[in-house]
C-alpha cells in the first residue's frame, strides 16, 4: 500500500508543481490563473488578517444546520419507512429517482419563499442529504440480522429499547456512510448555493470576487474550499477507520 | 406441576392461508420434565425451528397451547428461559464481556453481581483470554460460546438450542457437546435442543425425540439412559451405536419424504 | 403471505397510495400558495398552464435547445470519456487505487465554485457549458466502471481461458456482459449529474438555456415563468430518471438470472 500512497501524493504534487510551471512561466497568463504559491501566500494573509472569519462563520454555520437536520430527519424518517411495509413500497421508487431531479433548481424558489438568508441555503444542503441518510439507514436497517432481533426479544427488550440497544448500534456502519454522504452534500449544496446566489458566505465571497476581477481573492478562496472539501475527506476517512472499522472487522 | 418445566398440548403452526397455507408443524404434545435434556432430530423443513420458537414464545401457536412452568406462554418470551441460535447472534459493536453482560444491564442487579456472574461464565466457557476482544476477532466456535454465555449469565431454568454446533466441524462439535453437557450438570437447567445430527441427539440427550418430515409430529421419544456423568467418550459405548442405528431407522424414512419434495421444490412446483 | 393471487390487490393499493401521495403533494402546494401568495410562487394548477405556454412559446424552446445541445455534447463525452477511463483504471489495478481517492476527492468538492476558472479557460460559450456538464458527470461514471471492472469475478476469466476464447471474444462475450449493469448504473448518474451540471453552468453565466431562464426570473420578479420552468425541468428529469432506473433494474435482474 506504501507505494500506492507515494505514487498518489507524486501525482498531485507534480500536478500543483507543472500549474506552478506554466502560470509562472506565463504559458497560462495572469488573468486567467495566478500561480499556486501566490494562491496560498494570498489566503495565508486573508486569513491572518481576519478576513476570511464573518464567511467561513456563515458557512460552517448554515452546514452545520443543514448537516445535523439531514442526519436527524434522515434517520428517523428511515426508521419510520422501514417500520411500515407499505410506506416502504411507496417511497422506495421515489428515493431511487430522487437524485435524477436536479435539486438545486429549487433554489431560487426557495429565495422567493424564504427571503434572501440562509434558510433556502441550508434547505437545499438538507435536501442533498437527506436522501442519502435515509436510503443508508433503510440499508443499515434491512441488513440487520434476524436473529439479533430475536435476541432481543428473548432478553424482553421494548420495542424502542431494541432500537436504541440493538437496531441502531447494528446498523452503524451504514449509518456512518450515511453521514459522510449527507456531510459532503451539506457542504456542496451550501457553498454552491452561496455561489449563485446569497449575500454572506465563502461561495458568495468567491462570486463577488469573480465579478469584481479581483483574480487573487478569488483563487485564494477557492484554494480554501478545495483545503476544506479535502480537509473533510481526511476527517470522515480517520472517522470510519479507527471507530468503525475497528468493530466491524468482518 | 412442579416437575414439569414446559408442557405442549396438541401446539401446530400454519403459515399463511388459504391456497397458500403451508402446515409446518404440528399438532405436537411433548412435556419437558425439569432437569432433563432432551434433544430433537428431523429431516430438513419439519418444523424444528418453529417448535423451539413456540415453546419460547417467539411465535403463537396457530393451535394448542404452550405453558412453561405452569403459565401460558403467549407473544413475549418469559422469563427463564434463554435461546441461543444456529446463526452468530454476538453483537459485533461490543466485546466478549458486555456482549454476555447485555441482559443483565437491563435488571436492577448490582454492578458487583454482575461482574461476579460474567467473570464466572467468561471462566466457565473458556474465554478468558478474550474478555476485552470483539466478535470478529473470534472463530465461530468462540462466538457461539459468547452466545451460550451470555444465556447462561441470565440463569435460565430452560435453555433452548437451535443447531447451535449446525455452522462448527465435527471435532469443535464433540467438544462443545461436553461443554454442553457441563453447563447442564452445573446449572440443572432443563436443556432442548434441536440437531440434525443424530450422533449428536444420540450422545448428549436422556431422551431423542424423532420427528417425521413436514408437518413436524413426533413418531417417537427414545430413552437413552445414560448417567447424568456422560461425556463424548460414550460414542464408543455399543448403546452408542445400537440407539444411532434405532434412530436413523425411523428418520430415515422421513428424511427421503423430506428429500423428495426438496426436489420437487427445486424443479419448479 | 403472498403469491401471484396477492400481488394483484398489492399493487392496486400502491396505486392508490401513489394517487393519494401526489394528491398531498399538491394539496401541499396550494397550502403553501395560500400562505406565501403570489410574490414567491404559483399554485399548482396555474403553474401547469403557464408550462403548458412555456411549450408553445418559441422563445422557451430556442432556449430548451440550448440546454439540449449543451447537455447532449456533455453526455457523449462524460459517457464515452468515463466509461473509457474507468476500463482503463480498473483493468491496471496500480492506476487505479492511486486514482480513486483523488477523483473521490474531486466529487466531494462543490464544483461550481470552480466555473470561474472554467470560464476562463473557456470563454463564455457553449464550450464552457458542456466543461460543467462533463465536469459534473464523467466522476461518478469513472468510479463506478473502475469498480465494476476491478470486481469481476476472476471465475469468469478462468472459464473463458478453459474454453479457450480470444481475447477479443473474451472481452465481448464473457467482460462486457459482465460488467454492463454496473457501468450502466454509474451512466445514470452521471445522466442526472451531467444535466445538473449544465443546468447551473446556465444559472451561473449565461444568456441562454434553461438556467438562464430560472436566474432571469428571479431577477426580473417573474415567478410565473420561474416556476413553470421548474415544473418542466422536474417533470422531464423524473420522467428520463425513472426510465433509465427500469432500464438498470431490467440489466441487473438479467445478469442475476444468468448467474
Amino acid at each position: 500500500m506504501r507505494g500506492v500512497a507515494r505514487a498518489r501524493i507524486a501525482v498531485i504534487a507534480g500536478a500543483v508543481a507543472l500549474l506552478e510551471l506554466l502560470t509562472r512561466a506565463g504559458v497560462i497568463d495572469r488573468l486567467t490563473m495566478i500561480p499556486p504559491s501566490a494562491m496560498a501566500a494570498h489566503l495565508r494573509i486573508m486569513l491572518l488578517q481576519g478576513e476570511l472569519d464573518a464567511p467561513m462563520a456563515e458557512t460552517f454555520t448554515n452546514i452545520s444546520i443543514a448537516f445535523v437536520l439531514s442526519v436527524l430527519i434522515g434517520i428517523a424518517g428511515g426508521l419510520v419507512i422501514h417500520a411500515r411495509r407499505r410506506i416502504r413500497r411507496l417511497v422506495d421508487p421515489l428515493l431511487a429517482s430522487y437524485y435524477a431531479v436536479p435539486f438545486f433548481v429549487f433554489y431560487p424558489l426557495l429565495i422567493t419563499i424564504f427571503g434572501l438568508n440562509r434558510w433556502p441555503l441550508i434547505f437545499i444542503g438538507f435536501g442533498f442529504g437527506a436522501a442519502a441518510m435515509v436510503i443508508a439507514t433503510l440499508n443499515g436497517l434491512d441488513r440487520v440480522p434476524h436473529v439479533l432481533r430475536k435476541v432481543a426479544r428473548v432478553h424482553g427488550l421494548g420495542r424502542a429499547e431494541e432500537v436504541w440497544r440493538v437496531t441502531l448500534p447494528a446498523a452503524a456502519p451504514h449509518l456512518a456512510a450515511g453521514l459522510k454522504l449527507a456531510l459532503a452534500y451539506a457542504f456542496i449544496g451550501v457553498i454552491a448555493g452561496e455561489f449563485i446566489l446569497s449575500g454572506t458566505g465563502l461561495g458568495h465571497a468567491i462570486a463577488y470576487a469573480y465579478d469584481s476581477f479581483d483574480n487573487p481573492t478569488m483563487y485564494a478562496l477557492m484554494l480554501l474550499v478545495v483545503m476544506l472539501a479535502i480537509g473533510l475527506n481526511v476527517a470522515i476517512h480517520l472517522f470510519e477507520e479507527h471507530l468503525v472499522r475497528r468493530r466491524w472487522r468482518t | 406441576m412442579a416437575d414439569l418445566r414446559a408442557r405442549l398440548s396438541g401446539v401446530s403452526k400454519v403459515f399463511g392461508d388459504g391456497a397458500d397455507a403451508v402446515h409446518a408443524l404440528g399438532p405436537v404434545d411433548l412435556d419437558l420434565e425439569a432437569g432433563e435434556f432432551i434433544a430433537v432430530v428431523g429431516p430438513s423443513g419439519c418444523g424444528k425451528t418453529t417448535l423451539l420458537e413456540t415453546i419460547a414464545g417467539l411465535t403463537s401457536p396457530s393451535g394448542g397451547h404452550v405453558t412453561f412452568e405452569g403459565a401460558p406462554v403467549a407473544g413475549r418470551v418469559p422469563r427463564g428461559i434463554g435461546v441461543v441460535f444456529q446463526e452468530d447472534a454476538s453483537f459485533p459493536w461490543l466485546n466478549v464481556w458486555d456482549n454476555i453482560a447485555f441482559g443483565l444491564r437491563r435488571e436492577a442487579i448490582e454492578a458487583a453481581e454482575i461482574r461476579a456472574r460474567v467473570d464466572y461464565a467468561i471462566s466457565f466457557m473458556g474465554l478468558s483470554a478474550f474478555a476485552r476482544a470483539y466478535p470478529a476477532q473470534l472463530s465461530g466456535g468462540m462466538r457461539q460460546r459468547v452466545c451460550i454465555a451470555r444465556t447462561l449469565v441470565m440463569r435460565p431454568r430452560l435453555i433452548l438450542l437451535d443447531e447451535p454446533f449446525g455452522a462448527l466441524d465435527q471435532q469443535t462439535r464433540l467438544l462443545m457437546g461436553d461443554e454442553l453437557l457441563r453447563l447442564w450438570r452445573e446449572t440443572g437447567a432443563t436443556v432442548f435442543l434441536i440437531t440434525h445430527a443424530i450422533d449428536e441427539a444420540v450422545m448428549l440427550a436422556d431422551r431423542v425425540g424423532v420427528m417425521s418430515a413436514r408437518p413436524g409430529r413426533f413418531i417417537e421419544l427414545i430413552e437413552t439412559g445414560w448417567p447424568a456423568s456422560r461425556s463424548s467418550a460414550n460414542v464408543a459405548d455399543a448403546a452408542f451405536g445400537r440407539l444411532t442405528g434405532h434412530v436413523w431407522s425411523r428418520l430415515r424414512a422421513e428424511a427421503m419424504k423430506a428429500l423428495g419434495r426438496d426436489s420437487d421444490i427445486q424443479a419448479g412446483a | 403471505m403472498s403469491g401471484p393471487a396477492a400481488r394483484a390487490p398489492a399493487e392496486g393499493r400502491r396505486l392508490t397510495d401513489v394517487a393519494l401521495l401526489a394528491l398531498g403533494l399538491v394539496a401541499a402546494w396550494q397550502a403553501l400558495y395560500a400562505t406565501v401568495g403570489d410574490v414567491a410562487i404559483t399554485p399548482p394548477l396555474a403553474t401547469l398552464i403557464n408550462a403548458g405556454g412555456l411549450l408553445g412559446s418559441p422563445i422557451f424552446w430556442r432556449h430548451a435547445e440550448a440546454t439540449a445541445d449543451a447537455f447532449a455534447v456533455s453526455l457523449v463525452i462524460a459517457a464515452v470519456g468515463g466509461v473509457a477511463a474507468g476500463v482503463g483504471l480498473g483493468f491496471h489495478r496500480f492506476s487505479g487505487l492511486v486514482a480513486e481517492p483523488i477523483l473521490t476527492a474531486l466529487y466531494t468538492l462543490p464544483k461550481v465554485t470552480l466555473y470561474p476558472v472554467v470560464l476562463m479557460l473557456f470563454g463564455l460559450g457553449i464550450e464552457a457549458k458542456i466543461a460543467f456538464g462533463v465536469m459534473h458527470g464523467i466522476i461518478p461514471v469513472i468510479l463506478i466502471t473502475l469498480n465494476a471492472v476491478r470486481n469481476i469475478d476472476p471465475v469468469h476469466l478462468k472459464t473463458a481461458r478453459a474454453l479457450n476464447l480470444t481475447a477479443f471474444e473474451t472481452a465481448t462475450r464473457v467482460l462486457a456482459p459482465a460488467v454492463t449493469p454496473e457501468i450502466f448504473t454509474g451512466l445514470r448518474i452521471g445522466f442526472s449529474l451531467t444535466l445538473l451540471g449544465v443546468i447551473i453552468g446556465e444559472m451561473f453565466a449565461s444568456q441562454r438555456g434553461l438556467g438562464f431562464l430560472l436566474m432571469n426570473g428571479i431577477n426580473t420578479h417573474d415567478v410565473r415563468t420561474m416556476m413553470a420552468v421548474i415544473l418542466l425541468i422536474v417533470v422531464f428529469a423524473v420522467a428520463a430518471g425513472t426510465l433509465l432506473l427500469a432500464a438498470d433494474r431490467r440489466l441487473h435482474r438479467g445478469a442475476r438470472e444468468l448467474r
